[in-house]
């Protein structure tokens, strides 16, 4: 039961994390299917620090330094949403999905040029990172805890602060309602939509380095992020683009997430004799479900994922 | 008019517009693939991307070529399937990423009865467009209905489809490995019939009628969107769905047919690959596999037009097959994966790079209407002049 808690914890502050990050991007009017991508290389660029620092550096620059890898990363591979859709206007859905296949591909390669490198004969694609991960638990009696968990508890405070209390959050959310009523009242569109999307760039990266660290001690990254990003995505809908409401989403999405991966220790669920493929299911299934009967009442920003035009009405 | 048409240049040609961006897209693409390979080492990068590129004619004998060559072509077939799928959902303003899984749903489909129920390749092919055409229907009737994004629930779907499929799938699986029985072994009336194009291919077993029925398909899609009503009716709900309501379309009617349609073609797909034993199912996969993806790569590179997205669908395929001649000690063979990514990628420029030629072209049409008018403005003062001459002439 213990281990159910912390899984659920665990994914429900990637999830948090991620859909935070696509709730600011929509806000401002792009929406970012990329998230999945930019996950998987936020991941990349964290488990590469973790990789090259090794155990022995100070647990404190460890966790910094792989931090922020991981949010320039993301923001970084955020950037190429930001050029195609917002100053080439390209369309959204189909830049989103070539960017987390270009991020699957070249994590790959990166990580598989990495490792022939060191060692000719090793051509996978697996980062191994089991003991500089120690830097970031924390251990209270029996119950794992990790530096992650408090970042995240602090971003989501900070994202609603940011969102609703600043002229910045508003301006952004104008842009993503009428960014041409933002416009005329002096309001830089395109500017706004490039935070949005690199707000969404850092908090995609950040929830990537978490993912991987805090349920695993290393990553093939040839599997990608195992559409994370894309249950983030309903995170962030069934949560309605509202901060609060995204992180009683992300702990509701998070719990069935980590009963697939603990049902086994649980003995009740272990005697119904389920095939696993069923828990794998469920979150996917769930969210469906969930969709079908929110998306009526949707309340989608107005705007997301139209390009802005000067010209138009 | 008739003059001002012959005009016309050849840049404003919307097809030809189309070609040129996606052979600018491809060009852009190999580049940085190549500049990848530099970067890992760049002692073998030129011949390791002439490779990606030569793919089958990496064989020195005609006869090996010819044989690998049916190789890549047994996987455009399925590749061709899925970008029309996507094609054709896109046409109507739908965006069906859930092809993947409407893909994955077929596979599982054409499977089972294949190897499970031992069933003719026929049945088992109707069973793939069945399945597909299930998943296509689930996303089609959440967003008729229930106004779900299909994007959303296409991606929600392409998971629960590994997952189901390959739940359903372990029970034709072989005792030793993750993968499915040999279709060739176990059922052999359920390969599709190869009707002689194997001979084509120095005996080449795996090519079968799936390569053919899949380009007269995409004939077929063309004809359907530019010659019947429905067709008619799906172009109207992309361009402008309250317009097509308007008009008095059922628009919720015809957003669910087209989707289930796109599962059907997705769906066929799979049995197209599957159903010749190319391939076996891995009961362990734990991603959904690419193909519904790259389809979204060929249909755009296509041009959004079937015919163009059979040559787009087989380049695509010709690297990806191509990667896998690379020297593998020193370079990955993901390396393809990269090319055909950021092709799609740039893809997204393809309206940016049309509207560039557009408005040269507009500029150049413009300046040549100045320098005209400049003429005949010349002209014209001249005139004035000249009478401006004679009123003096008259007052004095």
């Amino acid at each position: 039961m213990l281990l159910l808690l912390q899984y659920t914890i665990i994914f429900a502050s990637v999830l948090m994390l991620v859909a935070l990050g696509g709730c600011f991007s929509e806000h401002s009017g792009v929406i970012n299917l990329g998230l999945e991508g930019i996950m998987l290389i936020g991941a990349l660029g964290g488990a590469i620090t973790l990789n090259a620092l090794g155990a022995k550096a100070p647990a404190g620059v460890i966790v910094l330094a792989v931090t922020l890898v991981s949010i320039l990363f993301g923001m970084l591979y955020s950037a190429l949403l930001g050029v195609a859709c917002i100053n080439f206007k390209a369309d959204q859905t189909l830049v989103g999905t070539a960017m987390n296949m270009l991020s699957v591909a070249s994590a790959t390669v990166i990580v598989k040029a990495m490792n022939a490198a060191k060692n000719p004969n090793n051509v996978s694609s697996t980062i191994e990172y089991f003991n500089p991960k120690k830097a970031f638990l924390i251990r209270i009696g029996g119950f794992e805890f990790n530096w992650f968990m408090v970042i995240a508890v602090v971003i989501l405070i900070g994202a609603y602060v940011v969102l609703y209390k600043t002229k910045f959050g508003l301006r952004l959310m104008a842009c993503g309602e009428h960014p041409q009523a933002a416009d005329s009242v002096g309001i830089n569109v395109n500017k706004m939509r490039w935070s949005g999307v690199l707000i969404s760039g850092f908090l995609g990266g950040l929830g990537g380095i978490v993912y991987i660290v805090a349920g695993a001690s290393e990553w093939k990254f040839e599997t990608g992020v195992a559409g994370f990003g894309f249950l983030a995505l309903a995170v962030m809908i069934f949560g309605q683009w509202k901060p609060h409401k995204i992180a009683l989403a992300a702990l509701l999405f998070g719990f069935f997430r980590a009963l697939s991966n603990v049902y086994s220790g649980i003995d009740f669920m272990a005697a119904l004799h389920l095939n696993s493929s069923i828990y794998n299911m469920l979150p996917y299934i769930i969210s469906l479900v969930v969709l079908a009967f929110t998306s009526k009442n949707s309340r989608a920003p107005k705007a997301e994922g139209i390009p802005y035009d000067k010209g138009s009405r | 008019m008739n003059e001002t048409k012959k005009k016309k240049s050849i840049w404003t040609n919307s097809a030809f517009q189309s070609i040129i961006a996606s052979l600018l897209c491809i060009v852009v693409g190999v580049l940085i693939g190549y500049i990848v390979l530099l970067f890992i080492n760049p002692n073998g990068a030129s011949e390791a991307i002439v490779a990606i590129l030569k793919n089958f004619l990496n064989y020195p004998s005609q006869q090996a070529a010819l044989m690998y060559l049916g190789n890549t072509l047994v996987r455009t077939a399925p590749l061709l399937m899925c970008a029309l799928s996507i094609q054709f959902c896109y046409k109507a303003g739908l965006f069906n990423i859930g092809a993947a899984g409407q893909y994955v749903a077929g596979a599982g489909a054409c499977l089972y009865t294949a190897l499970g129920l031992h069933a003719n390749w026929f049945f088992c092919l109707l069973a793939a467009v069945l399945a597909g055409g299930i998943f296509g229907l689930i996303t089609g009737l959440l967003k008729a209905y229930k106004s779900v994004n299909e994007v959303i629930s296409g991606i929600m779907l392409n998971w629960i489809a590994l997952y189901l499929v390959n739940m359903v799938l372990n029970n034709v699986k072989e005792v030793a490995s993750p993968y499915t029985k040999s279709i060739a072994e176990v059922n052999h009336g359920a390969l599709l019939p190869s009707l002689g194009l194997g001979k084509l291919f120095t005996d080449n077993q795996y090519v079968t009628i799936a390569i053919p029925l899949a380009i007269i398909i995409a004939i077929l899609i063309a004809w359907v969107l530019k010659k019947t009503v429905f067709g008619y009716e799906v172009l109207a709900t992309g361009y402008n769905k309250n317009a097509a309501k308007y008009a008095g379309m059922k628009e919720n009617r015809n957003i669910v047919v087209t989707i289930v349609i796109g599962g059907m073609l997705a769906g066929a797909g799979a049995a197209f690959l599957y159903l010749t034993g190319y391939e076996q199912w891995s009961c362990t996969q734990t991603t959904v596999p690419g193909m519904g993806f790259n389809g979204i790569a060929a249909t755009f590179l296509g041009g959004l037009d079937p015919i163009g997205t059979i040559f787009a669908s087989y380049f695509i395929q010709h690297i990806t097959s191509g990667g896998a001649y690379v020297d593998l000690n020193i370079y990955p063979s993901q390396v393809s994966d990269i090319i055909s990514s950021v092709i799609i990628y740039l893809c997204g420029f393809v309206f940016f790079i049309k509207y560039i030629m557009n408005s040269i072209h507009a500029k150049k049409a413009e300046k040549a209407i100045l320098a005209t008018k400049k003429v005949e403005a010349a002209k014209a003062s001249d005139v004035n002049v000249a009478s401006d001459d004679n009123k003096k002439g008259g007052d004095q």
